[in-house]
């Protein structure tokens, strides 16, 4: 059986997604600060998958634990980038001239 | 289970789920997803940590083809739309709109799948491997791989999914107060959608 509830406005959301793409693409050639833009495309992204989990999922009409469910993979996500970053700060950068020094240095032994 | 076994084991199975009163297939549904929200938010954790340690990493939106990319976003959002469509008529009782959105849906996604396979194939042509590719790190076009594919196999399983939903809805089999099995489909199908936004945007724009 299935429970009735009140229906967002489908097409109002569609709009938004849209909206909201066109922009992440005019962003990519806007002239900003790299780290800007970045930060601009993954606030627009998250929005876009809040809104198809909010309103096309029905998250927003479901009950609280249910949305903690859903909302647990990103938080261990988030747990992993943190687990991963330590390692990243160590990671020495392999440009094409460093691996050609690396070459150098191991052709010396 | 029977009557007289509820009452020697009370306790042992509620009749309604607790989350999802509209049936245990949905919680099902919704515990799946977020188990495989997990695979793909650690792919996605992993090309980044990936990204970020490479120093050659080439800027996706010159390698890969943006324009293309958009429109099958704009294609799969589009989907959703009909998918969410489709259940609200069958739950106010149209079975031929159900029948219809559901079958847009289903085109949707193999219009997805055949732009995929075309720009696979056109950048297989240009020299992407699994295991190298000559505009920069290697790992770019293992991850481009790994992860688009991963995502393709969901359209895919999704595609089969809703043509099930599709020859049941001709079979009559739904109506406007037994229709759980579509709204679980529905919900697979928009978590696909949510899963390309992302990697729409990690992997091509960033």
């Amino acid at each position: 059986m299935t429970v009735a509830h009140e229906e967002p406005n489908y097409m109002g959301v569609f709009w938004w997604l849209l909206v909201l793409t066109i922009l992440e693409i005019c962003v990519i050639y806007a002239p900003m600060a790299h780290l800007a833009i970045v930060l601009l495309l993954i606030v627009m992204a998250l929005t876009k998958a809040s809104l198809v989990a909010m309103y096309y999922m029905h998250l927003a009409l479901e009950k609280r634990t249910l949305g903690i469910i859903a909302l647990t993979p990103l938080v261990l996500c988030v747990f992993l980038i943190f687990a991963l970053t330590p390692d990243l700060g160590a990671v020495v950068h392999q440009s094409p001239k460093a691996e050609a020094a690396a070459e150098g240095v191991h052709g010396e032994h | 289970m029977s009557q007289a076994a509820v009452l020697e084991h009370p306790g042992v199975e509620p009749a309604e789920s607790p989350l999802t009163p509209e049936s245990w297939g949905k919680l099902g549904m919704w515990i799946f997803l977020a188990g495989d929200a997990m695979s793909f938010g650690a792919l996605l954790a992993g090309y980044g940590a990936l990204r970020y340690s490479s120093g050659d990493w080439p800027t996706p939106s010159h390698v890969l083809g943006i324009q293309l990319t958009a429109f099958m976003t704009f294609l799969l959002i589009c989907s959703s739309v009909t998918m969410v469509k489709g259940l609200s008529a069958i739950q106010h009782g149209d079975q031929a709109g159900l029948r219809r959105f559901v079958g847009l849906t289903i085109l949707g996604g193999a219009a997805f799948l055949s732009m995929q396979a075309y720009e696979w194939t056109h950048l297989i042509e240009h020299g992407m491997r699994l295991s190298g590719n000559p505009f920069g790190a290697s790992l770019f076009s293992t991850t481009f791989f790994c992860l688009t594919g991963f995502h393709g196999c969901h359209v895919f399983g999704g595609v089969v999914y809703l043509s099930c939903i599709f020859v049941q809805a001709f079979r009559g089999r739904y109506s406007a107060t037994d229709n759980n099995p579509v709204e679980i489909a529905a919900l697979y199908w928009h978590f696909v959608d949510l899963v390309w936004i992302l990697v729409f945007t990690f992997v091509y724009l960033v």
